[in-house]
């Protein structure tokens, strides 16, 4: 167990957003809400996946609705601690620690404002590795534990619990219909997992990952250096394309922003062609009918000069970029994972490869 | 139809007046202390000798709101309405300000229950009373600005119009700015926009109020416009209750009069000052906005400014010959004194330009004797400079033209890599008071609508924009589509998407 520092709050959040995948953006509204916890004399404790007793609980925690809602209505953890009280109550047993179900995005800080405000420990994981948009995309579902009891709240007096649901996809489509109700923004407190299946089942270290992530950027851009580079150095990643936005096209496909970005390489890449799908994050990168790289292997976009992540509502024409490929966890990329969250989940039509390391990316071979 | 177009700078107060696109008469008089001085000066000399019969307006481009709160400087404490509870609640009015300005501005703090959910629904009731009671204490306080900002206000601004009425009943003479005003989704950005804007009210007030002297007490009588951000103008009324949205007036003006000038409406603008050569780029002849967020003196808003890279090229920057190097210091304003062919010792890029033949300025003979080598060693940094610049400023690897205007405009190299023509024009050392000059009016809408079809939002965000834009002084039907965005929102049912539109007209 350890203390997250205040300047580590920066970092965390710098590493979010490149772990959102263009899903989850920059968290900086949740940023600043730690912050302002850390100068009222709160204090995150984060506690190594390997502390956790087998038989301890833990809260699985996120915002479930939309990204623009939070915006306007800011992010509350009293709604996440509304609905860990809840299920607290519904099982029986106080919680001895939190979690994020997504490091990528908005929720990476999630479970430290609700850890702050309940004074609960943080574990070092997460069970997405990155951001993906819907619930049973986790690695607890693709280890099949079930996802109920699901308690939801907002910031009213209003909550539920999903007592039971036939599956992970059922849970999903329960929870998003009132989480619409209840204003596209809620609370959720996922099935209480005890420390055994935390650290046999979730992916263990995501909150240091994304803050050395976001050291690296921050060190690279104190020293006047290119921060992509030193994103890949500190990931083993590879460098898919320096070049510039040269289309967008969005349309809405069942709640989902789905696209095509197109890029054009520059300097030593010119000439080259990127065609980047998303839906909400980016989910594939092809160039001449080739896929370089595709879910569940992360792909980013970052601002090519501040190394900042670009989400996919947000990249648009004549951007100059770095696209990037980190890889993937292996609860992911196994038979199981890739049936959840592989290319075919999300309607490609081929199957997942690693990506390749290109000469020249930095880092080293992936193991 | 003849206009006058003033740009207030750091350095200058340019002016022109204008017959149509002809331009009759152009000044460049130094900006004052209290600028009112330099704007009455700049009026005299662009209407001395001219018939200012049939004047159609005086567009004023300033500095001013934006070094008031860049500088701390006619700041005026603001009262906060926030209402959203029981959401919303965290991070309260005035968080991640820097302090020196919060300390100036930061009044009372009220948080109300009410605002809005995504879908139009009210999240609680509005607590009209609660809003009362903040009104009358408001009124004790003898803070003379408030803000109000909604959860979802650009959505449905009923909450806003609401509190405003009671604020009306409570707290009269109070001048009060609703967010939803200013538009756009983030409560925060959105909030803080309301705050930056009340605390310039009464600075607003007070500038208008002297163009408006300098205008009279020249004899003129023709209404006002203030050049905004997009750049466009208001009437001078609109500007007074809404300094915010003319900050970015400089860069705007000069690369909205480089596109009247050279009639290009797609090009890449290179404004080369005094100290730094501006980059901007010029999308259907209107300056292409930055994308990432805005910060004004520290504090993070909405404001979309135009996209622009400064370097440090400019008519007064020193070059040194022993080690040779070149800027970014500058002779600034003293260019006039110290450099060498004005008489001074100091060499310049102007020194440079002038022993290259590119322009007779000055003594030309007072740089005959520079090294050749030295001049070709200037003359190839030039146009690395502008090369690299240009090109990441561009979209794409196609050439494209550029248009270079202000006062050091000669030293922009006739041909330039990936670049299709280098467009000079006449009078491009005022092309900032020509932007001004022939600035038209806007309307904008920035709005979230769900439930229906795609074209049916786009029409009534449209007629929204236009209402405003004729609200700002714009001929109803002179008024076209500028341009229109709309981004379909993620996991929010009912065809949500967020729609921005802009119209644009001539003044009235």
């Amino acid at each position: 167990m350890r203390e997250i520092e205040a300047d580590e709050l920066e970092a965390l959040a710098i590493g979010a957003g490149v772990l959102g995948t263009g899903g989850g953006n920059h968290p900086h509204l949740e940023l600043m809400c730690a912050q302002e916890a850390y100068a009222r004399g709160k204090r995150v404790r984060m506690l190594d996946p390997a502390e956790l007793d087998d038989d301890a609980r833990v809260a699985v925690l996120a915002f479930m609705g939309a990204p623009l809602v939070t915006k306007e209505r800011l992010p509350e953890p009293v709604s996440a601690c509304r609905a860990v009280r809840l299920m607290e109550a519904h099982v029986g047993r106080r919680f001895d620690a939190v979690m994020s179900v997504e490091i990528g995005g908005e929720n990476a800080f999630l479970p430290l404002l609700v850890g702050m405000e309940l004074d609960l420990p943080v574990v070092d994981a997460d069970v997405m590795g990155r951001a993906f948009p819907e619930v049973q995309m986790t690695s607890f579902a693709i280890r099949g534990l079930p996802m109920a009891p699901f308690a939801i709240a907002d910031i009213r007096d209003n909550a539920l619990i999903i007592a039971h649901a036939e599956n992970a996809g059922w849970t999903e489509r329960l929870g998003r219909r009132a989480v619409v109700e209840l204003g596209s923004i809620a609370g959720t407190c996922g099935a209480p997992r005890t420390g055994a299946e935390v650290k046999a089942h979730a992916i263990l270290g995501s909150t240091s990952r994304a803050i050395r992530l976001g050291r690296a950027v921050e060190r690279a851009r104190r020293a006047h250096a290119d921060p992509v580079a030193a994103i890949l150095a500190a990931e083993s990643g590879a460098l898919l394309l320096r070049g510039k936005v040269e289309d967008v096209s969005r349309r809405m496909a069942e709640g989902f922003v789905r696209g095509q970005a197109r890029l054009g390489g520059t300097g030593t890449d010119a000439g080259r062609t990127l065609l980047i799908d998303f839906q909400n994050e980016f989910s594939a990168a092809r160039e001449d009918g080739a896929v370089l790289a595709s879910v569940p292997d992360l792909i980013t976009i970052l601002d090519a000069v501040t190394g900042e992540a670009i989400g996919a509502e947000v990249i648009r024409y004549g951007q100059r970029v770095a696209v990037i490929a980190l890889p993937a966890d292996p609860i992911m990329t196994s038979p199981a994972g890739l049936a959840a969250v592989g290319p075919r989940a999300f309607g490609f039509d081929f199957d997942y490869t690693p990506f390749a390391r290109r000469a020249g990316a930095g880092g080293e071979a992936r193991p | 139809m003849k206009r006058i177009g003033i740009d207030v700078g750091g350095t200058n107060t340019d002016g022109v007046l204008l017959d149509g696109t002809r331009i009759l008469s152009r000044v460049k008089t130094a900006t004052t202390a209290d600028v009112t001085t330099g704007v009455r000066a700049a009026l005299a000399h662009v209407t001395a000798g001219a018939d200012p019969a049939g004047l159609a307006g005086v567009m004023i481009g300033t500095t001013h709101f934006t070094n008031a709160v860049i500088e701390r400087r006619g700041v005026e404490r603001v009262a906060v309405v926030r209402i959203g509870l029981p959401a919303a609640a965290v991070l309260p009015p005035f968080t991640g300000w820097p302090a020196d300005l919060r300390r100036a501005v930061e009044g009372p703090v009220f948080m109300l229950r009410g605002g809005h959910e995504f879908d139009g629904r009210p999240i609680v009731p509005f607590d009209a009373e609660g809003m009362r009671q903040a009104a009358r204490a408001i009124a004790a306080s003898g803070v003379g600005s408030v803000a109000v900002c909604a959860v979802f206000s650009p959505l449905t601004a009923a909450a806003e119009e609401e509190a405003r009425a009671i604020l009306a009943q409570e707290a009269p003479g109070v001048a009060v700015t609703l967010s939803s005003a200013l538009g756009r989704i983030g409560l925060l950005e959105r909030e803080n926009a309301a705050i930056l804007n009340s605390c310039l009210h009464g600075l607003a007030r007070r500038t208008v109020a002297a163009f408006r002297d300098a205008i009279a007490a020249s004899g003129l009588a023709a209404p006002l416009y203030i050049t905004q951000n997009d750049g466009t103008v208001v009437v001078a009324e609109v500007a007074e209750r809404f300094p915010v949205l003319c900050f970015a007036s400089g860069p705007t003006n000069s690369m909205r009069g480089a596109a009247l000038l050279s009639g290009r409406q797609n090009a890449i603008v290179v404004d080369v000052g005094g100290t730094t050569s501006d980059v901007g780029v010029l999308e259907g002849g209107f300056p292409r906005e930055a994308n990432s967020r805005v910060d004004i003196g520290g504090v993070r808003t909405v404001f979309r400014m135009p996209d622009v890279v400064s370097i440090g090229l400019g008519g007064g920057t020193r070059v040194s010959t022993a080690p040779f190097g070149i800027g970014p210091e500058s002779v600034g304003f003293r260019i006039r004194e110290a450099a060498r062919v004005f008489g001074g010792d100091t060499l310049t890029l102007t020194d440079i330009g002038v022993g290259l033949g590119l322009a007779a300025i000055g003594s030309p003979a007072r740089v005959a004797g520079l090294d050749p080598a030295l001049l070709a060693r200037c003359r190839d940094w030039i146009r690395t400079a502008l090369e690299e610049v240009i090109d990441r400023m561009k979209t794409s690897a196609a050439p494209v033209p550029v248009v270079a205007v202000g006062g050091g405009a000669f030293l922009v190299p006739e041909t330039l890599a990936g670049v299709s023509e280098v467009v000079k024009v006449p009078d491009a050392g005022v092309a900032n008071a020509v932007g001004a000059a022939m600035a038209q009016v806007s309307g904008e809408v920035d709005r979230i609508f769900h439930d229906m079809p795609r074209e049916e939002a786009v029409a009534r965000a449209r007629a929204v924009a236009e209402a405003r834009a004729v609200e700002a002084g714009a001929q109803r039907e002179s008024l076209v589509l500028l341009d229109v965005e709309d981004l379909p929102l993620a996991y929010i049912p009912g065809d949500a998407r967020r729609v921005r539109v802009r119209v644009v007209g001539d003044v009235r």
